[in-house]
């Protein structure tokens, strides 16, 4: 299930801009992937990302990954929800398991990525 | 690391149930079905079904079966019976690790080495080769032999309709011939996960139909089957070393904290020189648990720091899921190794709190 309301990255992670702000997660293959989420580490508000830079960490039971910045911003916010249920990133990747807010100048580096069938056919 | 990856015959039984498959030592192997939380807890309330068939087995018969073990073992094999099983090591002359083992006593001269499926080549030259000065007949026969754990303390209640075997009859590390469902096995009282369980052993050919037959009967009962993740966060709580990741050729089995299945006294075997002198001139470092306070996983090769000071290497270290906190397992030196002293383990660049704890972390109520 790849939600077409958004962008995605060769890394698995999802990018929905809505005016300036750019929401942030990992895909529902992503979770899979990774198994059994037991602390996601995101970015401090205020911190400033280049497209490709680490912006947090996820650890599953089994493996620790980064998770980088589909697009260059300012962090607005993170999820705090995380702290206590970072589960929830396994329960619901694409809604209640966001992991941080972007303040973005523009969406023409989310417009590049891939969109919802291109990712479909990267996942197979 | 072999190219060619290999699998056991319950390869398909895994894919289709929907397993998630990954390389390990050389296998294509389940590391979860579901989730590695809801696996592991099920195995410490209920049961779980392992396939473990990618371990080595080495057959070791003859008159100088014996001999040859205690040479090659730090354990006192004498002292084994037959349907008796023995946790042992194989040692270098320098009292570091080979490889860890189980030995079984099938009958007077005739012995099963239960191996770790990464080091079956290694082990078995390097048996091969000090075989040569005894009259013993050592041969690889993996490939004749699936192995199934089933594992929690439910294990009993669902093997015991599938045999006539007197199952509560088996002690810990004990073993009887017998069926399953049928099928021929040496039905092992042992396990990797700190419950309670069996270790079925059976012709590999036989696998998936010990597989069924087990999962089936245990389904009432809450049993599932389990992967390599489950298998290595149970044996982790349960302080069961890991070759490859807490021991290896660079450890000692004095550093390990293995020193119960050290036996000098039992005669000259390899390495015993180097460890009798280790142990009479004190250890310099000693493999301990930790838990730390953050949520950050301390793993495998993270540095261990004192006053920003490297002091050593974490070896292990998981989310322990039944638990619910991070432990690990780490080298540190002696002075810094006692039950509640605080160090840090450097975890991406930032150094997290960690604090020595008493081991195994997890002891299952009897």
């Amino acid at each position: 299930m790849v939600p077409s309301d958004r962008r995605y990255t060769k890394d698995h992670e999802w990018v929905q801009v809505e005016g300036d702000t750019a929401t942030i997660g990992i895909t529902e293959f992503a979770q899979g992937e990774l198994g059994d989420i037991v602390y996601v580490e995101a970015p401090e508000a205020g911190k400033t990302v280049a497209q490709g830079d680490v912006l947090g960490t996820i650890e599953s039971v089994k493996a620790v990954s980064e998770l980088y910045a589909p697009v260059s911003g300012t962090v607005i916010e993170a999820n705090a929800s995380l702290a206590q249920a970072p589960e929830t990133v396994n329960r619901d990747p694409h809604g209640a398991g966001w992991i941080c807010k972007l303040k973005v100048a523009s969406r023409a580096e989310a417009d590049a990525l891939l969109d919802a069938a291109a990712y479909t056919t990267l996942i197979g | 690391m072999s190219e060619t990856i290999r699998t056991t015959s319950l390869n398909g039984v895994h894919r289709e149930a929907g397993a998630r498959m990954v390389a390990f030592a050389g296998w294509d192997m389940p590391v979860q079905y579901t989730s590695v939380v809801d696996e592991h807890m099920a195995v410490r309330t209920k049961a779980g079904l392992f396939d473990v068939s990618h371990m080595g087995e080495v057959a070791v018969r003859g008159r100088g079966a014996l001999p040859f073990l205690q040479h090659v073992t730090c354990n006192d094999v004498s002292r084994l019976t037959p349907g008796r099983i023995q946790y042992s090591a194989l040692t270098t002359p320098q009292g570091t690790f080979v490889d860890d083992l189980l030995v079984y006593k099938l009958a007077e001269d005739d012995y099963l080495l239960v191996i770790n499926a990464g080091n079956t080549p290694k082990d078995a030259a390097w048996l091969a080769a000090e075989a040569r000065a005894f009259d013993v007949d050592v041969a690889d026969v993996s490939a004749r032999w699936c192995q199934l754990a089933l594992q929690g303390p439910a294990a009993e209640s669902i093997l015991a309709p599938l045999t006539a075997t007197a199952l509560s009859a088996i002690k810990y590390y004990g073993f009887e011939r017998g069926e399953v469902a049928g099928v021929p096995c040496l039905v092992s009282r042992t396990g990797y996960t700190g419950e309670d369980g069996f270790e079925l052993y059976g012709p590999w050919e036989e696998a998936e139909r010990l597989w069924h037959a087990v999962l089936s009967a245990g389904a009432p009962e809450g049993l599932v089957p389990a992967g390599l993740a489950a298998r290595d966060t149970l044996r982790l709580e349960a302080k069961m070393a890991l070759y490859g990741n807490d021991i290896d050729d660079t450890t000692t089995v004095l550093e390990a904290d293995l020193g119960w299945i050290l036996k000098l006294e039992k005669g000259d075997f390899i390495g015993r020189d180097a460890l009798a002198r280790q142990k009479a001139e004190g250890l310099t470092r000693k493999l301990v648990g930790f838990e730390t306070e953050g949520r950050a996983v301390a793993r495998h090769g993270y540095d261990a720091r004192v006053g920003g000071v490297s002091v050593g290497t974490v070896t292990s270290g998981s989310f322990a899921p039944f638990l619910r906190k991070n432990i690990g397992l780490a080298y540190l030196p002696l002075a810094s190794g006692e039950p509640g002293t605080r160090f840090d383990v450097s975890i991406r660049g930032r150094l997290e709190p960690a604090v020595v704890v008493p081991t195994p972390f997890y002891k299952r109520p009897r």
